[in-house]
């Protein structure tokens, strides 16, 4: 089931069916993010039903909550905060650590060293605790959930881009250019760089997949987005007392952050492949 | 041993002594963010600032950051967690039976967790590209992109309230025979284990399927070898490293999962009490239950390492 | 059937990535008789190894067969269920690899995975299978045969390895024995006692061979018969004798003509009234790797007093064997690799051990070219780029005056000038060497360092690269110190030679002459090891005296 696509250089590209459905998902749920204020059919905030838990009707498409809000609503505009959270945290995250990553891979002796060591030390704090003791200390507010997600990212990116250049950098093309007497920034920007940016893009779809769980996580546990703004994970933790009957107010945002992150992770696992032909 | 294998382990369990310093002091400066004195919110807005400022004298606060953290450290190596500022207990006392609840729940979850995962990695690596490779492969993906929360709600979904095979969000706190502790148990053990085998699924078959690609499983094929002999003799032997890897970042996974299953379930483990104490901000409490979770960490992914440097054929004599 | 083996018509397609399918091996057709050792010549991408594989019906991820038959001992490989075809491996058809070290699994011990053979397929007690283990090992003159075998494979040199390899092979007393280029990764003073163990065994056990190789004077000495092979079709196919000494097929003829290589005639010393220094002078330098020891030499030394001298015009050819150190000091020499101690001079003139004390101009003067052109061109860098950089880092060109001289560059390595908008990865391994060489030249340097650049080029691509290398020294009044561990290609551009062992520069002599004035055991012992067209050439080596068994144990003990 693989489709090809002739694209106007000579190089074809090839996109399997799972690959072009997830990217169609991705996609859509960008959509929603940035066009949410246009989409909902209700006020996030406004009390529409008089039930509370209210079932899937043609009036709420996907129910109501615990207050007799529209779900449909606030799931949309809690796309903002999901996606857009989670965005942002691992847009820093994964530009620091490759920055510091290609650096440390580089320059290598102490510098390479001591980095190293204190980003490791950071990663054994298991990421959930790590968020639960800053969050407990600063209090939870959007900027400090970017900044936590995003340090506690940031040795992954760094940890993952600092391997790929260590390799790269044993290659006899950096060799050459240091032999020709070119000063690290320029070894970094145009003879490592380049040659990672495809593995290290893919480690920051897995990456995000990563932070809108904890994010969700987070929320779910109270810590993450406060009300009255919701995300997805706090749609869930204010709903959980629907559970026992089943009701879609706590399903469908669970379905949502399902469907985000399945999409990605398969997105991821089923990229365009560049065809290569060397038949001549 | 020979002195090569010593002065590896040696050297990893230096390290691991650094990280645990590195991280204590993280976890100290982490908790020392919060705002206000914690004199003022402990004696409550009717204190006198003359009662403030006394506790401040006797707590210690007033010294700079870096003394209170060398007295904290010498404190914890002496086996003194300091006292809880909720309710003034020894946090000693209020950690010990907590801890042995989640090292059981962790405990359970491994046994029955690590044999199937390890089972269904080498497994779908050994019929790669098979419908149950595939099968495995897909469900894997599907627990991998949730959130813990909702593997435990859909447990609690199906088992009690569709099924109503096991008690919904309670945890039972009079347990009398087995089957009621293994109806207790079950629902947070199926949950972590989900977790944490799709983890060790994924990785453990990467391994080995990585391994295969070796020219000596060719040479192997070459000599007749049939497809299991070439994964369990050939491929398997060299894949143990990265394997106890797996297992173990997925075994210290456990404990970002407990955090989410101890509070859905109810269940009075550490990371309950963790949560618990964030919410009453009560800090000797909080430092404490976060370096127990990260010497876990760190004793898991040490051992791990200490078991590849010994099980590296290379090394050996 | 009289025949041993009958590959009749034989097709292999290849899928590409974008599923279209591609015949790499275009309707073969060879024989192999009772007995009888047929060579399979070509090189890299000629099909040979795919139709070894073929005779022990495997084909690599990727391959199918297409058409066509590979009969052995009255079975079809192609035809053949997976699970029958497994129970001929090792019975019937043995393989031996190119590559022993990788070949062999880390995680067990030898002796086990010699028998293993035996094992599976149930052929005789295992007890049974290590006596017979051991008697091969000691037929294929392994050292302490009787307890080698309890060791694991890092634990012994690469030339034993491959000797296991072939008792591993032979241990099932297979009828065919299938040797993919076995002694190619060897340095030539261990191929020859892995070929003489060979040898004798195959002539003692009676087995009919196939013999992948792209070496004709290895293949000579041990083959009936050779088939030349290129694009997936034979071309020729006779006698060893018949194709040596009267070959007809034009690309056979180029085959053999790399063995004859034009000596490069000595350019004579340019008399002077002032005395010129020399373009590069290398004196006593000490360098390695680890700790510095109190006299200031570093625990692992790579290099031991190395001494040698390139004259202006002049090329200094530095051969040796792995490990010798010969491309360690192209790295010193280069400043990647500060020397411990010694002088460094670039036409009299002292040059700091380390590049980052070195000024641009010096930088510029002396350029370093690399093995393997696939690793030393930045994959996502056009051609251009590539060589536009050192224009615009030394010169500061920049524009049109860069893309005239990157095409004017491009002309020099006889490349099309279009070339410079592709990429690395669409290049011939031969085009890739010379772009490398030509982003040495963008600096106009006065020295270029060639550390082994014909090593991994196909035999007939090299002359080509040695005779463009000779043409751009007349045209630009260049000087080479060239790196390799073939004498041929040294002999082909050098004028002076220095031969390396141990870190040491045990010898130096005029390319020219080089055999008559040998005097180092060493040196002698190199060169006589240099495997020669005439196939009579590996049995005479018995009574030459560089191979005293007693002079080569002594001298190998010092490396």
């Amino acid at each position: 089931m693989a489709i090809s696509f002739p694209t106007p250089r000579r190089l074809g590209y090839r996109f399997n069916l799972v690959g072009i459905v997830s990217a169609f998902v991705v996609l859509a749920w960008a959509l929603i993010a940035i066009f949410a204020a246009w989409l909902t059919p209700y006020g996030p905030g406004e009390v529409v039903d008089f039930d509370y838990f209210g079932p899937i009707s043609s009036q709420f498409w996907l129910g109501s909550d615990y207050l007799g809000r529209d779900i449909l609503s606030r799931i949309i505009i809690g796309t903002r905060y999901t996606v857009g959270i989670s965005l942002a945290a691992v847009l820093i995250a994964c530009f620091t650590g490759v920055v510091l990553g290609m650096t440390a891979a580089v320059i290598g002796g102490w510098f390479d060293t001591i980095l190293s060591r204190f980003l490791d030390a950071l990663t054994s704090i298991p990421s959930k605790l790590f968020g639960l003791v800053v969050v407990a200390g600063i209090g939870s507010s959007i900027p400090v959930l970017i900044g936590v997600l995003a340090v506690i990212y940031t040795p992954g990116a760094y940890r993952f881009a600092r391997a790929l250049s260590v390799n790269i950098n044993t290659m006899e093309y950096v060799t050459v250019a240091r032999a020709r007497g070119e000063r690290t920034l320029y070894l970094i920007r145009h003879e490592i760089l380049p040659n990672i940016t495809g593995p290290v893009l893919a480690d920051m779809g897995l990456r995000f997949v990563f932070i809108v769980l904890l994010l969700s996580g987070l929320s779910f546990l109270g810590l993450g987005v406060q009300p009255p703004n919701s995300d997805w994970g706090s749609l869930v933790r204010e709903n959980i007392g629907a559970l026992s009957f089943g009701a879609p107010a706590v399903i469908m945002p669970s379905i949502a952050i399902a469907t985000l992150t399945i999409s990605v992770n398969l997105l991821i696992d089923n990229l365009p492949v560049k065809i290569r032909d060397r038949s001549e | 041993m020979n002195s090569q294998i010593r002065s590896l382990i040696l050297a990893r369990l230096g390290i691991a002594v650094i990280t645990l310093i590195i991280v204590s002091f993280i976890v100290f400066a982490a908790t020392e963010m919060l705002p206000g004195d914690i004199a003022q919110i402990l004696l409550g807005q009717a204190a006198t600032p003359e009662a403030v400022a006394g506790l401040r004298e006797a707590m210690g606060l007033n010294d700079p950051a870096f003394l209170r953290f060398l007295r904290w450290m010498g404190g914890l190596l002496q086996g003194d967690l300091g006292k809880s500022y909720a309710n003034n207990m020894q946090v000693a006392d209020l950690i010990g039976g907590r801890l042995a609840n989640t090292l059981q729940l962790a405990a359970v979850t491994a046994l029955f967790s690590v044999p199937v995962a390890l089972f269904l990695g080498i497994t779908t690596a050994m019929y790669q590209g098979s419908i149950y490779d595939r099968a495995v492969n897909f469900m894997v993906i599907g627990v991998i992109s949730v959130p813990e929360f909702m593997i435990a709600t859909l447990a609690v979904l199906v088992f009690a309230v569709w099924l109503q095979w096991l008690p919904a969000l309670s945890f039972a706190n009079d347990v009398k025979s087995f089957w009621e502790l293994l109806r207790a148990y079950a629902m947070p053990v199926i949950t972590l284990s989900f977790v944490i085998s799709a983890q060790m699924i994924r990785m453990t078959r990467a391994a080995v399927i990585s391994t295969l690609g070796a020219p000596y499983v060719e040479m192997a094929l070459l000599k007749g070898a049939s497809r299991p002999r070439m994964v369990l003799r050939h491929a398997l032997p060299n894949a143990v490293g990265p394997i106890v890897n797996a297992v173990a970042l997925s075994l210290s996974y456990l404990l970002g999962g407990v955090i989410i299953v101890e509070t859905v379930f109810n269940y009075p483990g550490i990371a309950k009490l963790m949560v618990d104490a964030v919410a009453t901000r009560d800090l000797p409490l909080i430092q404490t239950c976060a370096m127990i979770f990260c010497l876990g960490y760190l004793i898991l992914i040490t051992l791990a390492d200490i078991i590849a440097i010994l099980s590296n054929p290379r090394l050996r004599k | 059937m009289s025949n041993l083996v009958e590959i009749r018509d034989l097709r292999i397609g290849a899928r590409t990535d974008s599923g279209r399918e591609v015949e790499i091996i275009k309707g073969v057709s060879l024989d192999v008789a009772q007995g009888e050792i047929v060579a399979l010549i070509g090189e890299s991408g000629s099909g040979k190894t795919t139709i070894a594989l073929s005779l022990m019906g495997h084909a690599r991820p990727g391959c199918y067969f297409a058409g066509g038959s590979v009969t052995v001992a009255g079975r079809n490989m192609t035809a053949l269920r997976e699970s029958e075809r497994a129970k001929l491996r090792g019975t019937d058809v043995a393989y031996i690899p190119q590559s022993a070290a990788a070949a062999f699994n880390p995680a067990i011990r030898l002796i086990d995975q010699v028998i293993e053979v035996a094992k599976i397929h149930n052929l005789m007690p295992l007890a049974e299978a290590r006596v017979k283990a051991v008697e091969l090992f000691r037929a294929l003159a392994l050292p302490d045969p009787d307890t080698i075998g309890e060791r694991y494979p890092h634990q012994v040199s690469g030339g034993q390895l491959q000797r296991l390899s072939a008792a591993m092979a032979l241990i099932g007393g297979p009828k065919l024995v299938i040797f993919d280029e076995p002694t190619t990764a060897l340095d030539v003073t261990t191929q020859i006692e892995v070929l003489r163990a060979f040898k004798s065994v195959m002539k003692a056990g009676g087995m009919g061979g196939v013999y992948v190789s792209h070496d004709l004077a290895v293949v000579a000495q041990i083959a009936d018969r050779i088939v030349v092979l290129r694009g997936g079709e034979v071309q020729e196919e006779g006698t060893t004798a018949a194709i040596l000494d009267n070959a007809q097929h034009p690309y056979t003829r180029d085959l053999l003509a790399a063995f004859h290589p034009v000596t490069h005639a000595a350019v004579a010393l340019a008399e002077s009234a002032t005395p010129i220094p020399p373009a590069l002078e290398v004196r006593g330098i000490f360098a390695g790797y680890g700790p510095i020891d109190a006299d200031g030499l570093p625990l692992k030394q790579v290099l031991k007093d190395v001494s040698c001298k390139l004259e202006k015009g002049r090329n200094l050819g530095v051969i040796g064997e792995s490990g010798c150190g010969k491309s360690t000091l192209a790295r010193v020499i280069a400043g990647l690799v500060p020397p411990a101690k010694g002088q460094i001079l670039l036409n009299g003139k002292e040059m700091a051990g380390d590049l980052k004390k070195r000024s641009k101009e010096e930088l510029r003067r002396l350029q370093i070219v690399f093995q393997l052109a696939d690793t030393a061109l930045n994959p996502s860098t056009p051609i251009g780029e590539i060589l536009g950089r050192p224009l615009t880092f030394y010169h500061g060109m920049k524009g049109a005056t860069r893309d005239a001289r990157v095409a004017e560059l491009l002309d020099m390595v006889h490349l099309p000038k279009t070339m410079r908008h592709r990429l690395p990865s669409e290049l011939s391994g031969g085009q890739k060497q010379r772009v490398n060489l030509a982003r040495g030249l963008a600096a106009n340097p006065e020295v270029i360092l060639c550390d082994e650049i014909t090593s991994a080029l196909d035999a007939v691509v090299v002359a080509a690269v040695i005779e463009l290398l000779k043409e751009l020294q007349r045209e630009l009044q260049l000087s080479y110190v060239f790196i390799s561990h073939d004498l041929a290609t040294v002999q082909a551009i050098c004028d002076d030679v220095i031969v390396m062992n141990g870190g040491v520069n045990v010898e130096t002599l005029p390319a020219a002459d080089i055999m008559a004035r040998a005097e180092h055991p060493y040196t002698r012992l190199l060169l006589a090891s240099v495997p020669k067209l005439d196939p009579a050439w590996l049995d005479s080596l018995a009574d030459d005296p560089a191979f005293e068994r007693a002079g080569r144990s002594s001298l190998l003990a010092q490396v």
